[in-house]
């Protein structure tokens, strides 16, 4: 058995410890915000957070995940209340096919956990191992930097 | 010319031209199956766009039994609108919703809209070709507005009032006089309505538009942010088991013997095998994976063309099929006429739409019904598809396309749908088969390769005489040229193409665009001509012309800052109604030759804006799409084998390939709106090779331009 934390949740698993947290996530725990892009971490569509980091859950282990806590998209809420990066997404209409948001959105709220003002260098740097093919780059930096700086000024 | 295009795409993926409307949808069936309330259904005679669309594939009107669309309002007042247009990130969803909410006086949240479902949404050939705006719009706002119309005359009849005095909003209808108003729902109570579309049903100008004209964010923006939009491959039916396909060794390589013995005797795994067809389903996808490995197979593969020969092989195999072109005046006589004559080759490679949700289905027998939820542009082309290879009549086929992951004509199809129908057939239970990065990119089909070949001519004074234009595989769409030649001969030929090829972004317009500005700017430099200048003085397409105007104003051409490995250019073109200038920076870093695009102004007319915030973000992803193309995409294949199926090897952009991108909006909401997801990709890539000809003095001929840097 497998002990998985998703979401502030505990799952006891009878998995193959040798499939992808990905591959977990969607097809036994029903979490299908998580996409797959790629299956080689190159696109970074799959990105969850574990313990806050951003990573991509196609190349993790469902068994190396144990002990550590899942974050995916259907966690990032609080209740009925958005991350304020959802919102901005929503409201700077960010997205087109909308299929890389999860793992935008989950990427960037790990950024602004370690870095409360990037540059539009430092969001380029975070998220340039993600791809979005409708080519919505500029306006997701501008979602991740808007909430930056209204989440400064509400300190 | 793009009709041609389309028509070769539909036939291209087995659909036939000889289409022919939803058998499974029967009028009274339908209003009953609705539960009553007001339907307003769209018929060939309302839809003004759609008369012309029909006219595309060669059909005759057949009233009244050619529904395409219908909109009904509900006893409970709720507004739904259905279409078999597919929601691809184009924002098409987003776009129909704003056209009913306008007309019927309510707000977008008040609409649904149900889409691509071959069982509930009337027939349509496919999403592509920027045709959702030019032809489901039109059609689609008469429908609401008929329905308004009705409701005014419902409301009139009840509060015996006259018609002329009552106001709509809010989803009631209300007569200022009395104070009294009823609800959408009310008045159409115990009401079984339907009726086609009155000819001279009056729509809302586009002065008056409240809603259709503004900036609008998507419709199901909240179902994205939390993850909870289903995609096909979110799609989860009870004991569905996950199918993997044996593909071979590269494209064209025969079966010659197999053994399934291993993978049938493993729990849980289902075989399936025929022909050349050998699958696998298991609980898991890591359970599938595994089955798969242990299948041995022996293959016979054929030589074939590899990317060192690809330009002239599709020379050698050309032959006129008259897919397009034409002739005019005298080439001969314009070249004798000519100070200058320029005669030069471009070529460009195929590449990957890379969907950045590979394509999945999901199948599921009920007896002898199926129903498959797939990631696709068209629908019905997959039930069609289906319907010939499993033998079964389309009625008994239902193909849901929901909401994908883009697609960008590389969905026309889809094969998993045909795969999971098999497996799921094998294995009595419902499969998924979900295609991989890899097969995504290897077994799908590419944006055609081609080669252009042009040669004109051209007077001191910088007026073009002749032009003969010679396109070698890569497409009909924007072959014709805009500028004001009296002297023209425009072919297109049909070669031999070493790798399974379709629709892309555009179809052939960003290549033939490409080529012609390219050579455009060559013919200036000829005459030492600006590139703005030249196109001016040989152009009377006066939409073209402002679009060129607004976008070199607004980049500041003639001051924009060359030297220091610094270049500027532009490029612009006309495609299915649209009108595009894009002006780009870029520079070349002297060291690594490397380019780097710093800053793109397009300008773009579609006619009337729908909704400028969508349309920006249309036109800002495009530039970022149209970059890779331009710069470094590129196909590697030999013998079949498609060398560079991943995307750690094949390269697309990134955050850091982001140039400053600035929109100009040319809004004419004096002309009807065309479609906006592929035109403005065009002017991209001849503005690119432009500004890297004036920073380097190296004239790039080959799309990718510099995929590794730009040639010293």
């Amino acid at each position: 058995m497998i002990e998985l934390h998703v979401n502030g949740a505990v799952h006891q698993l009878d998995v193959d410890p040798e499939r992808t947290v990905l591959s977990v996530l969607r097809d036994d725990l029903d979490l299908t915000g998580t996409k797959y892009g790629c299956g080689e971490g190159a696109c970074r569509t799959c990105t969850v957070l574990v313990d806050g980091e951003a990573l991509p859950s196609c190349q993790m282990q469902v068994g190396q995940a144990e002990g550590h806590e899942i974050t995916t998209i259907e966690g990032l809420a609080k209740g009925d209340e958005l991350h304020p990066l959802q919102r901005a997404f929503i409201e700077l209409d960010v997205m087109q096919c909308g299929y890389c948001t999860p793992g935008m959105i989950l990427a960037a709220s790990a950024l602004l956990q370690r870095n409360q003002d990037p540059t539009e260098d430092d969001v380029v740097q975070a998220l340039e191992g993600h791809i979005c093919r409708c080519g919505t780059y500029q306006r997701i930096i501008e979602a991740t930097r808007q909430v930056a700086a209204t989440m400064r000024g509400g300190q | 010319m793009y009709e041609d295009e389309i028509r070769e795409v539909l036939e291209e993926h087995g659909i036939s031209s000889e289409l022919t409307f939803n058998p499974a949808i029967d009028r009274r069936q339908f209003l009953t199956a609705l539960g009553g309330g007001i339907v307003v259904l769209l018929t060939l005679g309302c839809a003004e766009g759609r008369t012309q669309d029909r006219g595309t594939i060669g059909l005759q009107p057949r009233e009244p039994s050619d529904i395409w669309g219908w909109l009904q309002i509900a006893q409970d007042g709720a507004i739904t609108a259905y279409v078999g247009k597919v929601e691809l990130g184009q924002n098409a969803r987003t776009t129909l919703t704003l056209v009913v909410a306008e007309e019927l006086g309510v707000g977008p949240r008040d609409v649904e809209l149900v889409m691509a479902d071959t069982s509930l949404t009337p027939f349509d050939m496919g999403t592509f070709g920027s045709r959702t705006t030019p032809y489901t719009v039109p059609p689609l706002r008469r429908a609401a507005a008929a329905a308004r119309e009705l409701l005014l005359d419902l409301a009139a009849e009840k509060l015996q009032v006259g018609r002329g005095t009552l106001v709509l909003g809010g989803g009631a209808v209300k007569d200022p006089a009395s104070g009294k108003s009823l609800g959408f729902g009310a008045l159409t109570e115990g009401k079984a309505l339907m009726q086609t579309v009155p000819d001279n049903v009056p729509t809302i100008a586009p002065s008056d538009w409240r809603v259709v004209g503004h900036p609008s964010p998507k419709v199901d923006g909240e179902l994205i942010v939390t993850g909870r939009r289903k995609y096909a491959s979110d799609i989860k039916r009870p004991s569905m088991l996950q199918g993997k396909v044996l593909r071979g060794p590269a494209l064209r390589a025969g079966l010659s013997s197999v053994s399934t013995r291993e993978a049938e005797a493993m729990p849980d795994v289902v075989v399936s095998h025929e022909d050349e067809f050998v699958a696998v389903a298991a609980p898991t996808v890591e359970a599938a994976e595994k089955a798969l490995s242990t299948i041995q197979a022996e293959w016979e593969r054929t030589p074939q063309i590899s990317n060192a020969e690809l330009f002239d092989h599709l020379r050698q195999t050309a032959r006129n099929a008259e897919r397009g072109g034409h002739v005019q005046g005298s080439v001969a006589d314009g070249l004798a006429q000519a100070d200058h004559v320029i005669a030069q080759s471009y070529t460009l490679e195929f590449i990957s739409h890379a969907a950045i949700e590979p394509r999945s289905a999901i199948a599921e027998w009920d007896g002898d019904n199926l129903t498959v939820w797939a990631a696709t542009q068209a629908p019905f082309g997959v039930r069609r598809t289906l319907a010939g290879a499993l033998g079964l009549p389309e009625r008994q086929i239902t193909v849901i396309a929901p909401d994908t992951g883009n697609g960008y004509g590389g969905k026309t199809n889809n094969q998993a749908a045909l795969e999971a129908a098999r497996l799921a057939r094998s294995a009595g239970r419902p499969v998924r088969v979900a295609w991989t990065r890899q097969e995504e990119i290897a077994w799908n089909y590419f944006r055609p390769a081609g080669v252009i070949e042009i040669t004109s001519g051209v007077r001191n004074d910088g007026t073009l005489t002749a032009w003969r234009y010679g396109n070698f595989n890569s497409g009909p769409a924007a072959l014709d040229t805009p500028y004001d030649v009296p002297n023209q001969e425009v072919v297109l030929f049909t070669c031999d193409n070493p790798l399974p090829q379709g629709a892309y972004r555009g179809l052939a317009a960003p290549g033939n665009i490409w080529a012609r500005e390219t050579h455009m700017d060559e013919v200036a430099e000829s005459v030492g001509m600006d590139p703005l200048e030249f196109r001016l003085r040989n152009l009377s397409d006066q939409r073209l012309r402002d679009v060129l105007t607004a976008a070199t104003e607004r980049f500041g051409w003639g001051s924009a800052p060359a030297g220091e490995g610094r270049g500027v250019g532009l490029g612009c073109g006309t495609d299915k109604g649209g009108y595009t200038c894009s002006c780009v920076q870029v520079r070349v870093d002297p060291d690594t030759r490397g380019v780097k695009v710093e800053r793109i102004v397009t300008a773009f007319d579609c006619g009337a804006v729908i909704n400028p915030l969508q349309l920006e973000n249309q036109i800002q992803g495009a530039a970022i799409m149209a970059l890779g193309g331009a710069l470094f995409e590129a196909t590697q294949f030999a013998d079949g084998e498609i060398k560079n199926p991943t995307f750690s090897t094949y390269r697309v952009p990134r955050f850091s390939d982001r140039p400053v991108i600035e929109c100009v909006l040319v809004d004419r909401k004096d002309v009807q709106s065309s479609g906006a997801g592929e035109t403005p990709f065009a002017g991209i890539a001849p503005a690119v090779g432009s500004a890297i000809r004036q920073a380097t003095g190296v004239r790039l001929r080959s799309l990718p331009m510099a995929p590794h840097g730009v040639p010293a």
